[in-house]
């Protein structure tokens, strides 16, 4: 789970991170009031959205008077933000952020992720703040500077000494540095973050470090333990229909392709995916109905697909290992009772009770559904199903 | 021969009286799998499924003389059932449970390793020796015996590609779900040198997924140490970047932990990499000259 700037710069508050001063505002006339109460002479207006490249898009502003605060604002709430992490259909500004503008001397990247080979958090720097990292990463790694940090001795000094060499920081810099990445290694633990990322950091003109820019991100299987993060959840910022399928016990993402997908199994709905690629097709979605289907997620599924209107067949592929495959076949059976399935439904059921399957279907006899004998047959057939092309 | 497990293996169940661990428990022992009793804190002295339940996993390995956990507890309880078990002297924990935190299994990892635990999981169907020894939720019948070790992050794809192996009139000597979690107990690295010391396994296949880059080291190692032919499938190649595909690990950001990246290490390692998921069995059969 992601959450805003503003959310995530009020955590860091908590944790002695300096941050500079700022407030949310949803109107112009509160980003105003929010400008005033802040005081001083320039403020920065600032898109709260869960993407980055807001600057590019025209979602970070100055303003030098009140009145540009709020006619900013005003501009900025309600229009659609299309960066290159929003998607070309962009994410709708709902909020701003109004913050105090700072005296910027130098801009620095740091953040924080687990490293999955060394099993432990790693902190990361560079000097190339306000940049791309992965850019920077890909083009100058020598840039990037990284400690792995064992959480069982924590954050230590020469884990920051050895950042603050890296960047290249002089004696008195150094320890309002490292004060500030240990304050950050604690919020990174204590709140099970996935993700921190501070892009830019700043050094201003009296040597103090800022974080500018705030991301956060947090482990989704931990968040039983942090009713504080679970309360800055932002559904608006969620895809409507993901959301739907996960109270159904359902993991779907929407693609752009025609053939729709249906398969228990993560690792299975994915090489479904790639197998529908692979006779010529696009898949339209990853849709994985999970070790527990039955008929009713089976029928939830049918209808999550068919509310793409690019679907033109369906590709059902289920392996029953604990899951029936007869279990599988009344759902569908059920699923064509319950939602009008317009398009060819390709059928594999392999695994438990896979005879049993066919047979059911078999004797149903309904017309728009088509089975196949595996994995290979149902992803020919339903490729060419959505080209029209099945006899 | 197989690896880790066989049939005189002593399995206990933590979370054993629960309905996961209940219906399971009993799927394995109709397998044939040694399951000789059970933890839950609180039932201790009772029987379940005709075994006897134990308040603490001490207790249980002290009565019951059980190398091997099958933990089943819920995720906000699995990392301590992990450590109780490394504690106790349990020699390998095959952890089932979805949705641990991933700092609670990075702490869990790091005691079980200190005290010389292997793991497998979270996350995972667990692992199985054909015709032997089923440790976890997979569905047995599939795995006919022969000679092909398997590898794999994803449940179900374990299942299609042991199906494909059995339907070329080959079988598996032990199948190793190993869960596609950002923190994994045993993965290829540690598996592989089983496999190959194995003189049952004649070949090996190991299905991967995007995200993370346990099969790039995979492929380094192969390329030093491994002779067996090895067959690999990456799922995952048609996934769009920075979304999530239902594992926790499936998730590519930038340019790191690709399927294209994955696939040319190991193609650069000498192991046979199949495009199509469907091409799985047939590709063994062909490495095994049958």
């Amino acid at each position: 789970m992601n959450i805003h700037e503003y959310q995530a710069k009020e955590i860091f508050r908590q944790y002695g991170v300096p941050v500079p001063r700022g407030g949310v505002a949803f109107t112009g006339p509160e980003a105003r009031e929010v400008a005033e109460q802040l005081g001083g002479d320039l403020w920065v207006v600032k898109a709260q959205i869960h993407a980055g490249g807001r600057g590019k898009a025209g979602g970070v502003k100055l303003a030098r008077s009140l009145d540009e605060v709020e006619r900013i604002a005003e501009e900025m709430i309600g229009m659609t933000l299309v960066t290159h992490q929003t998607g070309p259909e962009g994410k709708k500004v709902e909020k701003v952020y109004i913050e105090e503008g700072a005296d910027i001397q130098k801009e620095y990247y740091l953040g924080m992720v687990l490293d999955r080979s060394l099993e432990m958090p790693v902190m990361m720097a560079s000097t190339e703040g306000g940049m791309e990292i992965e850019e920077v990463a890909a083009k100058h790694p020598e840039k990037i500077i990284k400690v792995a940090i064992d959480p069982t001795i924590g954050f230590q000094g020469f884990h920051g000494r050895k950042l603050a060499f890296g960047l290249g920081l002089s004696k008195e810099e150094m320890r309002p540095f490292i004060q500030f990445a240990q304050a950050l290694y604690k919020v990174y633990m204590d709140k099970d973050a996935e993700m921190i990322e501070i892009n830019p950091l700043i050094k201003t003109g009296s040597g103090a470090f800022l974080a500018l820019d705030a991301k956060m991100g947090f482990d989704d299987n931990a968040l039983f333990k942090h009713p504080d993060i679970m309360e800055m959840r932002d559904l608006s910022e969620e895809d409507p229909v993901e959301l739907e399928a996960k109270k159904y016990g359902l993991s779907y993402v929407n693609l752009d392709g025609d053939v729709g997908c249906m398969v228990n199994g993560a690792g299975l709905a994915m090489a479904t995916m790639d197998i529908i690629k692979h006779e010529g097709g696009e898949p339209a979605n990853f849709l994985d109905v999970g070790g527990g289907a039955n008929p009713d997620t089976v029928a939830k599924g049918f209808e999550l697909i068919l509310q793409d209107p690019n679907v033109k067949s369906i590709f059902v592929n289920i392996f029953g290992g604990i899951v029936r495959c007869d279990r599988i076949a009344n759902g569908i059976l059920q699923a064509t009772q319950q939602v009008e399935v317009n398009v060819p439904v390709i059928v594999r059921l392999d695994g438990t009770n896979a005879q049993e399957a066919a047979e059911i279907l078999q004797k149903a006899n309904i017309k728009n559904i088509i089975p196949a004998t595996d994995l290979a047959d149902g992803a020919r057939k339903a490729v060419a199903a959505a080209k029209g092309e099945l006899a | 021969m197989s690896i880790l497990v066989n049939k005189d293996t002593k399995v206990i169940v933590q979370g054993f009286t629960g309905k996961e661990g209940t219906f399971h428990s009993q799927q394995c022992m109709e397998y044939g799998t040694q399951i000789v009793g059970g933890v839950t804190p609180g039932k201790g002295g009772q029987t379940h499924l005709g075994k006897p339940v134990f308040n603490t996993v001490k207790d249980a390995v002290e009565a019951t003389g059980a190398t091997v956990s099958m933990i089943f507890v819920p995720p906000a309880f699995t990392a301590d059932a992990v450590m109780e078990a490394a504690d106790a002297g349990i020699e390998l924990a095959v952890i089932i449970t979805e949705g641990a935190p991933v700092q609670d299994m990075m702490y869990a990892k790091m005691y079980a390793t200190k005290q010389g635990m292997k793991t497998i999981g979270p996350n995972c169907p667990g692992i199985i020796t054909a015709e032997e020894c089923k440790i976890g939720i997979m569905p047995g019948f599939i795995f006919k015996r022969g000679p092909v070790g398997l590898i794999s992050k994803s449940g179900t794809l374990t299942y299609e590609a042991s199906n494909q192996v059995v339907k070329e009139g080959l079988g598996i000597t032990t199948a190793v779900g190993i869960g596609g979690d950002p923190i994994i107990g045993l993965s290829y690295k540690q598996l592989l040198p089983l496999f190959e010391a194995d003189p049952e396994t004649e070949a090996i296949v190991m299905i991967g997924e995007i995200g993370g880059t346990l099969e790039i080291e995979a492929a380094e190692f192969i390329k030093e140490n491994i002779s067996k032919p090895v067959i690999a499938f990456i799922a995952g190649q048609t996934a769009p970047k920075g979304k999530r595909m239902g594992h926790a690990g499936a998730i590519i950001s930038g340019s790191s932990g690709t399927a294209q990246e994955k696939m040319e290490a190991l193609e650069a390692a000498g192991v046979h990499v199949v495009k199509s998921p469907a091409d799985i069995g047939k590709t063994v059969a062909r490495a095994l000259g049958r």
